[in-house]
């Protein structure tokens, strides 16, 4: 039996009573690398916080691999927006890549010799082990970005939430992080992607969810990835609308 | 007076060691050894200050032994919970509660019609919470943002508590009531059962830090992320709220209600600035709380009971004007030494492009530069000029000689190497900013000149590889470039190597 990684009834959140996000309903199918797509504002990040009980939801459910999210939570791994934490932390690389295991210790136990190890090779996935000991504030804004992917690496889930990945990254470090994405997909894992440029969204997802505080459409990217179904997305704002049009002629011919 | 300033040089000058060890050595000299010195040096001066010293540190007195305890685990608490405060960037929140439990200690007195420690402790922890209470419900229910609610919070409220106070004070027993030392502190005034709930206080501290530091640890960087992996985060942070009050409410005695937020910060700020582990800030902001605690019971006892908050906040204050000034790496006086060594090498490197260029202007001819020229060059005297080359000659890149009257100066291979990697980043960015970014060549040489000095080697060979290993800068003049230099070296280290150097790409 296929399980469904990620299911949402419903889902409404309201920030001090004003509804950012209304009634959201999605199936998420296992092994797919999906990517959430809407304007700034749209609820992107509300949506996956609301998922992980980080924001209180006000109605409806989320489902996780058939569970709450307080049950399943061992199998979600998560990388939170870069800008959500304090950089200047005391802390170095190596500590951040073990946050990615504390799920699993209880509530007292100690990091061990086997938690390091995972949280190294996770670090080497992402190129990061040679600055196992460094601050994290001596890291550029890419470097962080693959310390947190490799937090989450270290979690080793099966279903990832990840907020604005390719935010202040290089080309480089982008294309890098596709490939690992990939890479997890092919391993049965299901990956969810807050992403903002559209041109690229349509060439890195094989779904795609189009939000703007409700669930605009939710389906394989070549059905979805269409011109009116964006401009409904990305409604009355004319300067992204014709940037999309453009692009999206362009891809149509 | 004189003696104590000494002492108190002697163990500043401890505590900013950035290691531990010596903090810690600092405090045991503290506690057992300044007597045995002191002994010795008392035979020479005059004793007062000394024998007041000894009686301290001999933890003869009842009073003493009470004041130090309570000293040494409040600085473990304030330095623990400071440090979280710090990280957090709860500070202003720290100042807050601290206020906040003034009217608490007032009606805890009014009510039990007696300083009885429990009494107060009650009332400062329920001022303190109703203190929070009315934070977030300002913040909540209007649009008035959270500085402006704490503030409000804290002065609202230690105004209150200062009323309350004058009425305790004109009261027929209120001027023995010692409620007054609420506000600065006196270690002195600590009662024996004080002291075991400031201990329990900090017991309870280290061991919730012991036990749970990663909870705290992973709360205090990315809440959001606790909360993704269904840790119970909000229970931890009410914990640590816990603790915090705690700690703020048994302090009140020995710090007083003003200054026990700087208690709090203080430390861990110092700490924070020495390290960048979390771990070890914590251990250092104890160390340093338990330093100016000591400190400001020391001192207090020395001026027959000055209040004794200003001084432990005054310690704690030297021990971070130390670490600001001379920590390793966010220090004042190690950031202004590296730049320094920055301005010098700009400085070296920009006379060693000064001699590449007259070189370049005698075609490269010869291997000597004369001085002269090379004043001409750079727009200053020769004897500036020499006074230049004497500081490349010091760091063992460049020879001075006189040849038939007249001074030269040759570039050994290395200083040969680096002039020409300066040209080489300064004709290259330039070249960059006119065909890559499209400026005037007349608008690119003063960046040029600060981005040479910057370049790594490997935005180099990225910037080569980009612009498709020219050959010529926008002005026509040549670009020694990297794979030239590397065969020239190879080539010139059998030579003799006291003399110049030739130009790579001849
Ligand atoms: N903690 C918060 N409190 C109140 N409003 C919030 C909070 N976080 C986000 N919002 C509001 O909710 C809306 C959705 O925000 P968000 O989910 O961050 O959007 P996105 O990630 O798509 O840019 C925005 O209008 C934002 O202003
Ligand atoms: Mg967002």
């Amino acid at each position: 039996m296929q399980e469904i990684p990620l299911e949402t009834h419903d889902l409404t959140v309201a920030y001090d009573k004003r509804p950012v996000l209304y009634g959201v309903d999605v199936q998420v199918p296992e092994g797919k690398l999906v990517g959430i797509v809407g304007p700034n504002g749209a609820g992107k990040s509300t949506l996956i916080k609301a998922i992980m009980g980080i924001v209180p939801i006000t109605g409806g459910w989320v489902k996780v691999f058939g569970e709450s999210f307080a049950r399943g939570a061992k199998r979600v791994g998560y990388v939170p927006q870069r800008e959500s934490v304090d950089w200047d932390f005391p802390v170095n690389v190596m500590d951040v890549v073990l946050m990615g295991r504390y799920g699993r210790l209880g509530l007292m136990g100690r990091v061990s010799k086997a938690d390091r190890e995972i949280a190294e090779a996770c670090l080497d996935k992402v190129g990061m082990l040679p600055y196992a000991k460094r601050q994290i504030s001596n890291l550029s804004g890419g470097q962080q970005q693959r310390v947190f992917l490799a937090r989450a690496l270290a979690q080793e889930s099966d279903l990832y939430l990840m907020d604005e990945p390719f935010v202040g990254v290089d080309a480089a470090t982008e294309a890098a992080i596709i490939e690992l994405l990939r890479e997890l997909k092919g391993r049965g894992k299901t990956i969810l992607v807050v992403h903002h440029d559209l041109p690229t969204a349509q060439t890195y997802f094989d779904m795609l969810m189009l939000l703007n505080m409700r669930l605009v459409a939710f389906g394989p990217t070549e059905e979805v990835f269409t011109q009116e179904l964006l401009q409904k997305t990305y409604g009355g704002r004319l300067t992204i609308l014709s940037e999309v049009a453009n692009t999206v002629m362009k891809e149509s011919k | 007076m004189k003696l104590a300033g000494e002492s108190w040089k002697r163990f500043c000058g401890l505590s900013f060691a950035p290691a531990l060890r010596w903090a810690l050595a600092g405090v045991l000299v503290l506690l057992f050894a300044a007597s045995a010195e002191a002994a010795r040096i008392s035979d020479m001066q005059d004793t007062n200050v000394w024998e007041q010293a000894i009686r301290f540190f001999s933890l003869r007195d009842d009073v003493v032994r009470t004041a130090l305890l309570g000293s040494i685990f409040l600085g473990i608490s304030c330095g623990l919970l400071g440090s979280f405060i710090v990280v957090r960037k709860l500070s202003l929140f720290g100042d807050t509660l601290s206020h906040a439990v003034l009217p608490g200690v007032a009606i805890g007195y009014l009510v039990a019609g007696e300083k009885d420690p429990f009494a107060i402790f009650v009332g400062a922890t329920v001022a303190g919470v109703l203190g929070t209470v009315v934070v977030n419900l300002i913040k909540k229910t209007t649009h008035i943002k959270e500085d402006s609610s704490l503030g409000m919070v804290l002065a609202g409220f230690y105004g209150i508590g200062i009323v309350l106070m004058n009425r305790i004070q004109k009261l027929p027993t209120g001027t023995q009531s010692g409620v007054n030392k609420f506000l600065f502190g006196q270690a002195a005034a600590v009662s024996p059962t004080e002291v075991w709930m400031i201990a329990g206080v900090a017991v309870a501290a280290v061991l919730m830090v012991l036990l749970f530091y990663r909870q705290f640890l992973l709360g205090s960087f990315d809440i959001g992320f606790a909360r993704s992996l269904g840790l119970p985060a909000g229970l931890f942070h009410y914990l640590l709220m816990m603790l915090l009050a705690f700690t703020v409410v048994v302090s009140l005695q020995a710090v007083g209600a003003v200054l026990v937020s700087a208690m709090l910060v203080i430390p861990a700020a110092s700490a924070y600035l020495l390290t960048d582990r979390m771990h070890r800030m914590l251990v250092l902001a104890s160390v340093f709380g338990i330093f100016s605690g000591v400190l400001g019971a020391f001192f207090s006892f020395l001026g027959n009971s000055l209040p004794t908050g200003p001084l432990m906040v005054l310690a704690a204050s030297s021990i971070f004007t130390l670490s600001f000034l001379f920590s390793p790496k966010h220090g004042l006086v190690s950031r202004w030494r590296k730049r320094r060594r920055g301005q010098k090498r700009i400085e070296n490197e920009n006379t060693l492009k000064a001699i590449y260029q007259v070189r370049e202007s005698y075609g490269f001819a010869g291997e000597g530069v004369r001085v002269k020229d090379l004043a001409l060059r750079m727009g200053e005297t020769t004897d500036e000029t020499r006074r230049r080359l004497e500081k490349l000659a010091a760091v063992g890149v460049c020879d001075l000689k006189e040849i038939e009257g007249k001074s030269y100066a040759f570039l050994n291979p290395d200083g040969w190497l680096r002039a020409c990697a300066v040209v080489r980043n300064h004709r290259l960015w330039e070249l960059y900013l006119t065909n890559q970014a499209e400026y005037e060549p007349d608008h690119v040489h003063d960046d040029a000149e600060v981005i040479e000095h910057i370049l790594g080697e490997e935005t180099v060979r990225h910037l080569e590889r980009l612009l498709d290993y020219p050959a010529e800068d926008p002005h026509g003049k040549l670009i020694p470039s990297l794979a030239d230099l590397q065969r020239s070296l190879t080539k010139g280290s059998s030579e003799d190597k006291a003399t110049g150097y030739r130009m790579p790409n001849q």
